[in-house]
């Protein structure tokens, strides 16, 4: 009897002290459970800030990012440090304690920094004067790890040849892109279109050139055995030269047959020699551009 | 007496040796005029300058060097870069001691086939007949400086370490002015005009795409040499587009995208003056359009290239026909030009353009 009273005490306390294990280790388990992550909602590309922690013991900490992995073991209940570094690309982070289905995760999202950088497209490189809606200048706005400030931000466009009056215009980036339409000047000359944000600007040249000739006017001379034709300065309707090297044809038609000369404007005239002729007429055309006519040795 | 024997063997062997060594005059006398010309040009045709000189009357008056330049080119004109290919001869008239042989020729050149006609006057000159062979004196100009200050356009590209927004020198702007399809001995051609919009020289090429009744390509052809590729700000060039039996009426539509156009260095010289241009017959009474070439430059052009673009009374291109001019174009001195026109369009011709096309061995 007592045999038996002493057996059931001791498998009593058996049943008691596995009882108390198996409460130490689920006890254990919960810790391990609670341990939580907090992240704030939202960070800046490139800053670093801190991950708070619960709990107690250490664990194995992991940062997905993307363009950035990060892995360490870190002590719970203390912040984890994250440095500026790791966070310079923004977008969609993912920070978990432990690994497994009883890991803890959170999830956190890099935003651009200020604006710094400018990838500004001007087109195009070379325009008429005075033509309208003909210079397009698109500005992709980035902060210093080249993340597009999705943010809306005003862009300065400003178009400006010297001696002639700047056209400036802000528009606010969308989805960190601002684009604009502008005009060429009616002055020729090498344009500085600028793209700004801040002190953050980008320079394009955008070379107005002179259109069409207007007006073309030729007069003509004989001089020894030739006979020289020459253009008044040779001029587009704005005024503006047309640059040198442009073709001028001159052409004579006598009784011989038909001359032709495809002058080049050199410091804005164009000349050419012609055969000695009476009684020729003179036309002179550049491009579809038709000008004057002249007649030499019947009178003009 | 075997001594003498062998003496004789030994002479006998020296004189067979010196008759093998004596090479036999290959100038057989031309019995007529028309086989002194035909032995003459067999002779350049063959290359042999030396045999065909000496079917040249001494009366012609000139060396054999002035007579190489003028058969094989000088200048490193297009006929430098040509071989007698074929020919064949006609007597215009005959007498006693002379006679007027036509010589049609045909040479072979980098750039195709070139005709040349030539009417040779052979005379009887010591029993045999001997081409009476004249060249045409060409002018020398005194030695000097001519300053050439024109411009050139040179171009920087973007570099590979620019920002991928930097821009690129733009292409050059160029139009198609007209198109006219026309169907010739059952070829379709498509010809017309462009112009160099823009104030920047271009390189172009004008590319046009048949598309047949059922809606498929039929062809796609270019301009090749049939226009001028590099063209100076606001500078015209005809084209035209030749597709070998290829009948207008299979012919749906014209596809005539924009023509390709790219940006290239370019030199502003050498000008080209067209002077006295004239519609003429040639001796055969074929139209062709006469003229004469100067190089108001400093430069030789050393293959001179013309473009001829005709019109009707409304100004419509109806024909594009161009040549090749097998001398050198040299500074200041004309150069006479023939392109042909063809006979069914002669009267229809109200007026014309000339261009030329140069290529120089010593510019880029």
């Amino acid at each position: 009897m007592k045999y038996l009273a002493n057996s059931r005490n001791s498998l009593l306390r058996r049943l008691a002290d596995m009882a108390i294990i198996l409460a130490m280790c689920w006890f254990a388990a919960y810790a391990a459970r609670a341990a939580e992550l907090k992240v704030p909602q939202q960070v800046s590309a490139g800053e670093g800030f801190k991950i708070t922690t619960s709990g107690s013991g250490s664990e194995t900490f992991y940062l997905v990012g993307p363009a950035h992995v990060a892995k360490r073991e870190v002590k719970l209940g203390e912040p984890i440090e994250i440095a500026g570094e790791e966070v310079r690309a923004a977008g969609r982070y993912v920070a978990q304690l432990g690994k497994g289905d009883d890991a803890a995760r959170a999830v956190f999202y890099v935003i651009a920094g200020k604006p710094a950088n400018i990838n500004f497209l001007a087109r195009p490189s070379r325009v008429a004067a005075a033509k309208s809606g003909a210079i397009s200048g698109v500005a992709f706005v980035f902060d210093q790890f080249s993340n597009a400030v999705l943010a809306p931000t005003p862009v300065n466009f400003n178009l400006a040849v010297e001696g002639g009056a700047p056209v400036t215009r802000t528009v606010k980036t969308q989805n960190g892109i601002a684009w604009t339409r502008m005009d060429s000047g009616r002055k020729a000359g090498a344009a500085q279109f600028v793209a700004s944000v801040g002190d953050t600007s980008v320079r394009r040249v955008v070379e107005q050139v002179a259109s069409d000739a207007c007006n073309l006017r030729l007069k003509a001379q004989r001089k020894d055995d030739v006979v020289i034709v020459e253009t008044d300065p040779v001029r587009d309707c704005a005024g503006n030269a047309v640059p040198d090297g442009t073709i001028v044809t001159f052409t004579q038609v006598d009784a011989q047959g038909r001359s032709t000369v495809d002058a080049r404007v050199k410091r804005g005239i164009a000349r050419a020699e012609l055969p000695p002729s009476d009684g020729a007429t003179i036309s002179v055309a550049a491009g579809v551009v038709i000008g004057n006519e002249v007649r030499i040795g019947g009178g003009r | 007496m075997s001594r003498l024997i062998g003496v004789l063997l030994a002479m006998l062997a020296i004189v067979l040796i010196a008759a093998g060594s004596i090479k036999p005059s290959k100038l057989a006398p031309a019995a007529s005029p028309q086989k002194a010309v035909q032995s003459l040009f067999d002779s350049v045709k063959n290359r042999d300058w030396r045999r065909a000189y000496d079917f040249v009357a001494p009366a012609s008056n000139i060396d054999q060097g002035a007579f190489y330049r003028d058969l094989n080119g000088k200048d490193g004109s297009l006929r430098t870069y040509s071989s007698l290919q074929d020919f064949n001869t006609k007597v215009l008239r005959e007498s006693e001691n002379e006679a007027l042989v036509r010589a049609k020729l045909t040479w072979s050149t980098a750039v195709g086939a070139f005709y040349e006609s030539r009417d040779l006057k052979v005379v009887q000159d010591g029993g045999s007949w001997r081409v009476l062979w004249t060249v045409e004196k060409q002018p020398n100009l005194p030695p000097q400086v001519i300053p050439v200050n024109y411009l050139r356009w040179d171009i920087i590209r973007r570099g590979a370490e620019d920002d991928w927004g930097a821009q690129n020198a733009e292409t050059p702007k160029v139009r198609i002015l007209s198109m006219n399809p026309v169907e010739r001995d059952g070829n379709t051609i498509i010809m017309g005009e462009v112009v160099n919009e823009d104030t920047v020289p271009a390189f172009i090429s004008v590319t046009a795409t048949l598309v047949g009744k059922d809606g498929s390509t039929i062809a796609e052809e270019t301009s090749f040499d049939k226009t001028s590729h590099v063209l100076l700000p606001k500078e015209v060039s005809p084209y035209r587009i030749d597709f070998p039996k290829i009948k207008l009426s299979q012919v749906k539509s014209v596809k005539f995208g924009q023509p390709m156009s790219l940006l290239v260095p370019a030199s502003a010289d050498p000008v080209i003056g067209v002077l006295h241009q004239r519609i003429e017959k040639d001796a055969s009474g074929h139209p062709v359009l006469r003229g004469e070439l100067i190089n108001q430059s400093g430069q030789t052009v050393n293959i001179p290239h013309v473009l001829a673009t005709f019109y009707d009374d409304s100004g419509k291109v109806i024909w594009v026909s161009d040549g090749y001019v097998d001398k050198a174009l040299l500074p200041q001195i004309p150069l006479p030009f023939a392109v042909e026109l063809r006979d069914d369009l002669a009267g229809q011709v109200q007026n014309y353009r000339v261009t030329v096309n140069n290529y120089s061995v010593d510019r880029s």
